[in-house]
């Protein structure tokens, strides 16, 4: 009698039994195939959707930050006033601002006021701005619903929303006064002529934001060169962490940098509690899977029973056994999550140029996402979805594989 | 140097609320190159003894020594090991695996020991061939009739040369012609392979072939008794 020397996993025949055991109940393979890839698919297509509306909402909520990046004066969070100015650029800042992945920037004077026509008045937010560099921002220009959008920094007009014009009861080319403080606090007034009106996605935007020249207001309100922010973008929200750095080691007391999630907590807990919510629905719909998955291994074990038991009286280890139920397993899911991954690509590739959901949207509106729905699909939420396939499917075969590999293989034998 | 020592085996099943004696200090001793059949009605202890030796089952005391090494208190891990080096078996049903053909049935030992792919599929040609099935070797279980069956059963359980082999009740399911060309076939590895033979059988045709023929009842060994003269005669 020779040795008994340990046995290298011979992979092949491993495989090759597992494979065509797949297929020896073809109508229950196709059937648990059929329902891995729904679930593939359900899990990828629905997360794109809801990646595509949380992006968008958070896109037009940093939009209207505006940027990516702000700088102010140090006070400025706290007491957003006039006083609390800040100068222009310096050399370091504008090096910093030039760099490559900033896509646009612009400097701002962004104060509170009161806006007067001859029938009403309310209280806005006066926005002193450089108009190309505004619309390199993120102003829609499509958005100006009837006159023109401002054409330089000394431009003596004012953009307003549709709905304050409404309000005041104003329209383009009627003159209306805004009043502020200086920094003296001196009330400052100027009249302006109406030059456009915009509508704004959100309600509370279109009533609030008005629009003037940058140096028009800096001379209105005796402000010399200051202005309020520097508000500056690049090309995806979520890299901001990656080109912050530059910014805020550019920007010197008293002035501070803030990225979008630190001025904005509400947005960063949107994302975080998106990225949270993907998960939970990819779980969820993975555990639906799991219960098919388990039964169909189990009724797989069940039915070679007698088959198992043989492999292990010609010398088939119990792990060898193991090994031979958890790869056809991985081979089942594999299956399906390519099926899964092709299915969902080829039904949201067609989506990229948007969903109108305009009919069902007008409540969305008013959180501040778009009426066109567009799918999102990140490689990190497919990347996702089929780790936790395959790494929750092998851990939930696990107890088929187990039980397989323990039978005792003369009660196996016996078994008709 | 004995092949099999078997010391005081004793086994016992329950059977609802009733216990069976399945071996009752069963001591026994099969020298290496043996031709021995194990004969008894059902439920004799035969398969019990046959599983013992096999490491498929583990005895509730007694000791079991194989080449001089004892099996009845090895793993789950080893006992397979050991079967797969040095034990054949040869079972009643056929036993096949349906998804495999008969040449990778026959080959399925030796791929799971680690043999390389050229030397095994040579191997399982051969003894195919050897065993009259030269033309099937791709047909899969369902395709073949039960002594076709058989033989590649019986192909796959001598390919890999193991010293042992245990068949309980191989011929049961033949026909006359075909029991008595596995019997013939075992006989020549026997003889010219020095292969040690444990049969359990009711097959008094079988029990010919037996250099030494053990009956059994009840779980215990009635009579031992060695043909070789009686054969030789």
């Amino acid at each position: 009698m020779s040795g008994h020397e340990k046995t290298l996993l011979p992979s092949k025949v491993i495989f090759k039994l597992a494979w065509r055991n797949l297929w020896r109940n073809h109508r229950r393979t196709l059937i648990m195939l059929s329902a891995i890839t729904l679930g593939v698919w359900a899990m990828i297509f629905m997360t794109s959707l809801l990646r595509g509306m949380v992006d968008d909402l958070l896109y037009n909520g940093i939009r209207h930050l505006p940027g990516e990046v702000q700088i102010h004066q140090r006070n400025y969070r706290d007491d957003p006033s006039i006083n609390n100015s800040m100068p222009p650029a310096d050399a370091k800042l504008l090096t910093a601002l030039n760099m490559p992945r900033v896509t646009a920037w612009t400097s701002r004077i962004k104060v509170s006021a009161v806006i007067a026509s001859e029938r009403d008045s309310r209280g806005v937010i006066l926005l002193g701005v450089n108009p190309q560099s505004e619309v390199k921002l993120g102003f829609d220009l499509d958005s100006i619903s009837s006159g023109r959008f401002l054409q330089s920094t000394n431009d003596s007009g004012l953009v307003i929303g549709a709905k304050l014009a409404e309000r005041l009861e104003t329209r383009l080319g009627k003159r209306v006064v805004i009043m502020s403080q200086d920094p003296k606090n001196n009330i400052a007034e100027r009249g302006f002529r109406v030059v456009g009106i915009y509508r704004g996605k959100l309600a509370s935007q279109e009533e609030m934001n008005v629009y003037a020249g940058l140096q028009t207001l800096q001379k209105m309100l005796k402000l010399g060169n200051q202005i309020s922010e520097i508000a500056i973008t690049a090309e995806d929200y979520r890299n901001t962490h990656q080109w912050f750095p530059v910014i805020k080691n550019a920007t010197e007391d008293p002035l501070q940098a803030l990225p979008w999630y630190e001025a904005d907590s509400y947005l960063s807990t949107m994302m975080v509690t998106m990225d949270g919510f993907v998960l939970v629905w990819i779980v969820v719909v993975f555990m639906t899977l799991s219960f098919g998955l388990v039964n169909t291994l189990i009724m797989a074990v069940f039915e070679r029973t007698r088959e198992i038991g043989l492999m292990q009286s010609l010398g088939m280890r119990p792990t060898l056994i193991l090994y031979q139920i958890l790869i056809e397993s991985f081979l089942l899911l594999l299956i399906g999550l390519v099926a899964g991954n092709v299915i969902a690509l080829l039904t949201i590739i067609p989506l990229q140029d948007g969903i109108d959901i305009s009919g069902v949207a007008q409540g969305m509106e008013m959180m501040g996402s778009s009426s066109v729905l567009y799918p999102a699909l990140k490689l990190k939420d497919m990347l996702l979805a089929n780790v936790i396939v395959i790494v929750l499917g092998l851990l939930t075969s696990l107890l088929p594989a187990w039980h397989a590999s323990r039978l005792n293989p003369v009660e196996a034998l016996s078994r008709n | 140097m004995s092949s099999i020592i078997c010391k005081d085996l004793c086994k016992t099943f329950q059977q609802g609320e009733e216990i069976i004696t399945g071996l009752d200090r069963v001591s026994i001793s099969i020298e290496k190159g043996d031709f021995v059949c194990l004969s008894g009605p059902s439920g004799s202890g035969k398969t019990t003894l046959l599983n013992a030796v096999g490491g498929l089952d583990k005895p509730d005391s007694g000791e079991i020594l194989i080449g001089g090494i004892r099996i009845d208190n090895l793993g789950k891990g080893a006992l397979a090991d050991m079967r797969l080096h040095n034990i054949g078996f040869v079972f009643q049903a056929y036993n096949l695996i349906p998804v495999l053909t008969a040449r990778e049935n026959v080959e399925f030992v030796m791929q799971v020991s680690g043999m390389p792919a050229l030397e095994r599929a040579e191997k399982s040609l051969n003894i195919l061939k050897e065993v009259g099935l030269e033309g099937m070797e791709e047909r899969r279980p369902a395709q073949l009739s039960g002594g076709q069956q058989q033989r590649v059963a019986v192909a796959r359980a001598i390919v890999s040369q193991p010293t042992l082999i245990l068949a309980d009740e191989p011929t049961a399911n033949l026909d006359s012609v075909t029991a008595s060309q596995l019997m013939d076939l075992f006989v020549e590895l026997n003889q010219h392979h020095n292969v040690t033979f444990v049969i359990a059988t009711h097959d008094v045709r079988v029990m010919k072939y037996a250099k030494r023929l053990i009956r059994m009842e009840d779980g215990k060994i009635i009579t031992d008794v060695n043909q070789r003269h009686k054969n030789s005669d």
